[in-house]
């Protein structure tokens, strides 16, 4: 890698010439509409650093073959990384065991796994599934797939209006008929941190099982499976600088092993005949078929890169970033921040009196100035605020200060234009 | 190369800040609702027919400045036309906001519905610029219900 020289911890101590880093990411680099580009949807997907889409290149250069199938030579160098990316994982989210980490196409994917497993082997007619207001559609619509089939019920946990969720209402929620508690650890809407560990600890004494969907946590801040004391643990790969179609459901081993298999096929069976067949054991139970090899291949890259940077480093990063970008939204007259929790990570949402996102956003894009619009997937949670969309600005670690002028100058532009 | 004032043009902007036969008729004989899903924008529709004649309009909802300020615009052009007539306006008008971006409109002049002719250079935002469009059209042709973008 070019930006750090060490890796992980032996850099304590050193600075990080965070322009240097931004240089890292080729697609940065280019003009948008006469403009530079500033990429302000980071909670989208994340830009992808050379070293990560060299690894992919080198893959398909030099190790591609198919895993954990082929005597020769290259299946084993290829069956090498892949297994060797897991244990990478493991590290990442401090994970007892690389066999706790399921390679999965992303959170999307590694929800509905818990929903097909968990949900349909441990959830019955009359349990509840309790999700919090801030849930992303993908840890929602698994859910209420599962209650219909089995005559199960969600409830959820409310926010107040700054978008923080409301634990002595979880408190209350928490019955004999909760079987699972299903939270995001950073909400992708408002950039709300969920007191998670809190929640997981007061489930846990309630014999309910917790999921947490770390999509946008994982990108951001340290994770350490253990210390959140989750049950299951999921997240995609390309919000956190790897490529599409790749991420990670975790749980601990003796979890797994009480599931039932998910989907049939390859690579998921001990032996098979008509009559009957067996499974393989966990993780190869649950990733039928030839998996995306190259994604996860890249996954290990960005990794590898996150590390050598540090997540507390990116978390303080980023966090002074947010401030820098919130500074800039509040600083243009007739704008309001949405979501306003003490604890946020990397999300500034907004809203403009008069102006509906949309407009915003396109305006803002002639400036060169990348921002998401609409509900962002959570329509729960823009109903609760009373509002039909928001527009956000999410940051991540290779973004600048002089970025948050330009998103002013460009929100500037909004209001000129609306003359307002 | 587009320009935003090729969107947010003056008729655009008085039209979002003041709709015109912004109202629900009570006495609606034909209505329907739009909604385009990705950004959460709702519309509804109704329309009051004499015979074959479209003798008032409304509309109402939830939107962003193309998206109202098309609806507005709309319910001015189609009051007082037929239903086949409005139709085909309809026709016309999406072959002006769907033809290839970069190219001049070279189609008949479609009087005040020309100010939407820059929606063409912003390909995104078509949806926008037709979902009242769209709503009065399943409104005529008595669907009802919603009818989305997606």
């Amino acid at each position: 890698m070019k930006a750090v020289e060490s890796h992980g911890s032996k850099v304590e101590g050193a600075v990080i010439d965070w322009l240097k880093v931004r240089n890292d990411f080729p697609a940065l680099r280019q003009q948008v509409r006469g403009k530079p580009l500033v990429y302000l949807d980071n909670a989208a997907t994340s830009q992808k650093p050379q070293v990560v889409i060299d690894a992919v290149r080198e893959y398909y250069e030099q190790h591609n073959a198919n895993i954990h199938r082929g005597v020769h030579w290259l299946s084993e160098q290829a069956t090498i990384a892949y297994e060797g990316v897991r244990k990478k994982v493991a590290r990442f989210i401090n994970a007892a065991d690389p066999r706790e980490c399921v390679f999965v196409r992303g959170a999307t994917e590694g929800i509905n796994l818990v929903a097909q497993t968990f949900g349909r082997r441990k959830i019955g007619k009359g349990d509840e599934i309790l999700l919090s207001a801030l849930e992303h559609h993908s840890n929602i619509v698994p859910w209420q797939l599962l209650c219909e089939e089995k005559g199960a019920t969600i409830r959820v946990i409310p926010m107040n209006d700054a978008g923080e969720l409301l634990v002595d209402e979880f408190a209350k929620l928490l019955s004999p008929r909760t079987k699972l508690v299903a939270v995001t650890h950073v909400s992708n809407a408002l950039g709300t941190i969920t007191p998670i560990k809190r929640i997981a600890s007061m489930a846990k004494l309630a014999g309910v099982t917790v999921l947490v969907d770390g999509a946008q946590a994982v990108p951001h801040q340290p994770v350490d499976v253990h210390d959140i004391g989750a049950d299951f643990y999921i997240f995609s790969g390309h919000k956190m600088c790897a490529p599409t179609g790749i991420g990670v459901a975790w749980a601990p081993l003796i979890l797994w092993d009480s599931l039932p298999p998910w989907q049939g096929g390859g690579d998921m069976i001990s032996s098979v005949s008509f009559e009957k067949s067996t499974w393989a054991e966990v993780p190869a139970k649950f990733e039928a078929g030839t998996p995306h090899i190259e994604g996860v291949v890249g996954l290990g890259a960005a990794i590898d890169y996150l590390a050598a940077i540090g997540m507390d480093r990116i978390a303080a990063r980023e966090k002074t970033l947010l401030q820098a970008f919130e500074a800039a939204i509040r600083r243009v007259p007739g704008t309001r921040l949405v979501g306003t929790a003490k604890e946020k990570a990397g999300v500034a949402s907004f809203v403009m009196e008069g102006i509906h996102p949309h407009d915003i956003g396109t305006i803002a894009d002639q400036e060169g100035v990348a921002l998401r619009t609409g509900h962002h997937c959570a329509q729960p949670v823009m109903t609760r605020l009373g509002l039909a969309a928001t527009a956000r600005a999410s940051v991540a670690f290779y973004n600048t200060p002089e970025e948050a002028l330009a998103l002013e100058s460009a929100i500037r532009r909004v209001s000129e234009v609306f003359g307002a | 190369m587009s320009d935003l004032s090729d969107l947010y043009g003056e008729v655009i902007l008085d039209h979002y800040k003041r709709p015109r036969n912004f109202k629900l008729l009570p006495d609606a004989t034909h209505k329907a609702a739009g909604a385009n899903p990705l950004c959460g924008d709702h519309i509804q529709v109704t329309l009051k027919l004499d015979g074959d004649k479209i003798a008032d309009i409304g509309f109402m909802g939830n939107g962003c400045a193309i998206s109202r300020a098309a609806a507005s615009v709309m319910t001015q052009e189609i009051l007082g036309k037929s239903r086949s007539e409005a139709e085909g306006l309809f026709r016309k008008y999406r072959a002006m906001v769907t033809r290839e971006a970069g190219k001049p409109y070279e189609g008949e002049d479609l009087g005040k519905l020309a100010v939407f002719s820059g929606v063409a250079e912003f390909p995104v935002r078509v949806k926008c610029a037709t979902l009242a469009w769209h709503a009065m059209e399943a409104a005529l042709r008595g669907s009802g219900g919603t009818v989305s973008t997606e």
